[in-house]
């Protein structure tokens, strides 16, 4: 009997499941504020559901139970895929799968899966990548667009058919498997190279200059480069080495080039930290999304208005 | 800037049609723009501008990400508009920097009409799924596709259309506190983007190292490979002493980890 049923078997080839993980490219596709991804899922499967099932009957039943809302991150679709190709083999050869289980599977595992997706996607590898690339790019070299372009994409392929293969492979037993194990220390060890790359992007990447001059003080005539005295010989013409050497020893040991010094806003923040400022900013910043609910939008428009307001006064260029 | 041949113009609204595809797709990152700015660049003649113009809006942008239904200030248009202006029509490139955030902003609107139009084609899938008609259901997330990749090369056209004179003479008519102000606002502008990417991931463990980063920024002139090699070996450091990723076998010290599994498999031979 088995053997039967053996001969019968429809199955996912691999050229098949390579196929699904190049229309994962689509996914989102039809995003739309009802069901999401829900289109971009089931034209993702389409080549599946035509192999599967052969009846009008079947092939609507496929679709539509593949049409209902999904949601997650784009690249995490991959092991769902993975998973429901595996259901749908089983229920295409007779196996007691309901509808309910296969939705009850994609509904369990998408939240769960954005939620290492979007950490170590959108927060770690696109900023460290990007910021990387954009140092080089700006620079004037062509590396930088074109290293932006050759890693992420092939950490990205590389990821989403492992994980698609992975889901394949284990079925639904896969949420046990990247809950407890190698994801969950992916997602941790991201974060930690994220939080860090953004620590060290704060102070490098925000521009916020204070020239405004706080105080001009007076320079005591001992500390100032005798300039004066050397354009007099110069002018007399009786330059000498001794008095060169006077005022390049002066000039190299710091002394003070003019006759008073400006101290700028600027100049006393950068005294206390540098990159106080962008911190003091950024921590603001977080601080009116997280717990005030404040748009991106909003905030970017409420510092475009700070800029406007700071430079009218002349307390920043 | 010298007047485009129309291989160019087409070229760049393929730039600007492919910027909307991955817009929404955020597969490939086409749409980001180190590549579309660049590559406008690159189709314009102004090869290295527009390579400087793309990492500067890049920095800008680095933190934007679509989580769930939120969504950030588009970068698509922002970065192909911006790239018009200042590779083909001529403004500057800080001015190009101070309109790409405004136009940003403003995308987000056409980005919320166009998903408002997809949930019609959802039912217009939904009506073939009924007859099983796969091809059908396929076509309804193409039609979406391209409704997105219009979103962008619809304004990019436009802006193409205007002259350069007309461009030029319009920035000119913004009084100087205006863009000096934008200026110093898109300077400041990256904090918001940073903020976003730290929300996300902040957390106990995690926020030492977003101060270990800063100081050594804040002091040091380490460039960014530099900093990048110490924070992976930071991350990694931390994987591997970290109480909660040590649980279970071993006696003392934390044992239980992939290497004292091997190595007690090594032993039973």
């Amino acid at each position: 009997m088995s053997e039967q049923v053996e001969k019968d078997r429809v199955t996912i080839s691999k050229r098949d499941r390579m196929n699904v993980s190049w229309r994962t490219t689509f996914v989102q596709a039809n995003w739309n504020y009802e069901r999401m991804h829900n289109v971009g899922f089931a034209y993702v499967l389409a080549p599946i559901i035509r192999k599967l099932y052969k009846s009008k009957e079947d092939r609507s039943d496929a679709l539509q139970r593949h049409l209902e809302f999904v949601n997650t991150h784009p690249y995490l679709h991959a092991p769902i895929f993975g998973v429901v190709m595996a259901l749908e083999e089983e229920k295409a050869n007779g196996a007691e799968i309901d509808d309910m289980a296969i939705q009850g599977v994609k509904i369990g595992m998408m939240g769960p899966l954005a939620g290492v997706g979007d950490p170590i996607f959108w927060g770690t590898l696109r900023p460290v990548i990007g910021a990387f690339a954009a140092s080089l790019a700006l620079t004037g070299s062509f590396l930088g667009p074109l290293l932006f372009f050759l890693l992420w994409n092939l950490v990205r392929i590389a990821f989403m058919w492992y994980t698609q293969e992975l889901g394949y492979r284990s079925g639904s037993e896969i949420t046990k498997e990247l809950g407890g194990g190698i994801l969950q220390k992916l997602t941790t060890g991201a974060s930690i190279l994220g939080m860090f790359v953004m620590g060290v992007l704060v102070p490098r990447w925000t521009e916020m200059n204070f020239p405004v001059v706080i105080s001009e003080i007076q320079n005591d005539a001992d500390t100032i480069v005798d300039f004066e005295g050397l354009t007099e010989m110069a002018n007399n013409n009786v330059v000498t080495v001794e008095k060169l050497q006077e005022v390049a020893t002066d000039i190299m040991g710091g002394a003070n080039l003019t006759n008073t010094t400006v101290q700028t806003l600027g100049d006393i923040l950068d005294s206390l930290l540098p990159g106080l400022m962008p911190l003091i900013l950024t921590v603001a910043a977080m601080y009116l999304m997280k717990n005030k609910n404040v748009s991106p939008i909003t905030l970017i428009l409420g510092i475009f208005v700070l800029g406007i307001v700071m430079y009218a006064l002349g307390i920043m260029a | 800037m010298a007047d485009l041949n129309i291989i160019q113009i087409v070229l760049i609204l393929v730039v600007a049609l492919f910027a909307g595809f991955e817009s929404v797709l955020d597969i490939f990152q086409l749409h980001q723009p180190i590549i579309t700015v660049s590559l406008i660049g690159a189709i314009t003649g102004n090869f290295t501008e527009g390579l400087i113009l793309g990492g500067s809006l890049q920095l800008i942008v680095l933190g934007w990400m679509n989580i769930g239904a939120a969504q950030a200030p588009d970068a698509a248009i922002a970065g192909v508009v911006s790239a018009i202006l200042v590779l083909v029509k001529g403004a500057t490139n800080s001015e190009g920097i101070a309109i790409a955030i405004p136009l940003a902003i403003a995308g987000q609107v056409l980005t919320i009409f166009v998903r408002t139009i997809a949930v019609g084609l959802g039912h217009y899938a939904d009506r073939q799924a009924e007859d099983g008609n796969i091809r059908g259901v396929e076509m309804a997330n193409i039609a979406g596709l391209f409704l997105q990749g219009l979103r962008i090369a619809i304004p990019a056209g436009l802006v193409l259309a205007v002259p350069a004179e007309t461009v030029t003479n319009a920035i000119n008519l913004i009084p100087d506190w205006i863009t000096g102000g934008l200026a110093v606002g898109g300077g400041m502008i990256v904090a918001v983007g940073y903020a976003m990417v730290i929300n996300m991931m902040a957390s106990k463990t995690t926020w030492p190292f977003f101060f270990i980063g800063f100081a050594l920024a804040a002091v040091t002139e380490l460039n960014l490979i530099a900093m990048g090699i110490i924070g992976l070996a930071l991350a990694f450091i931390y994987v591997q002493i970290a109480p909660e990723f040590n649980q279970g076998s071993g006696g003392g010290g934390g044992g239980g980890s992939v290497d004292d599994q091997l190595d007690e498999i090594l032993e039973d031979y």
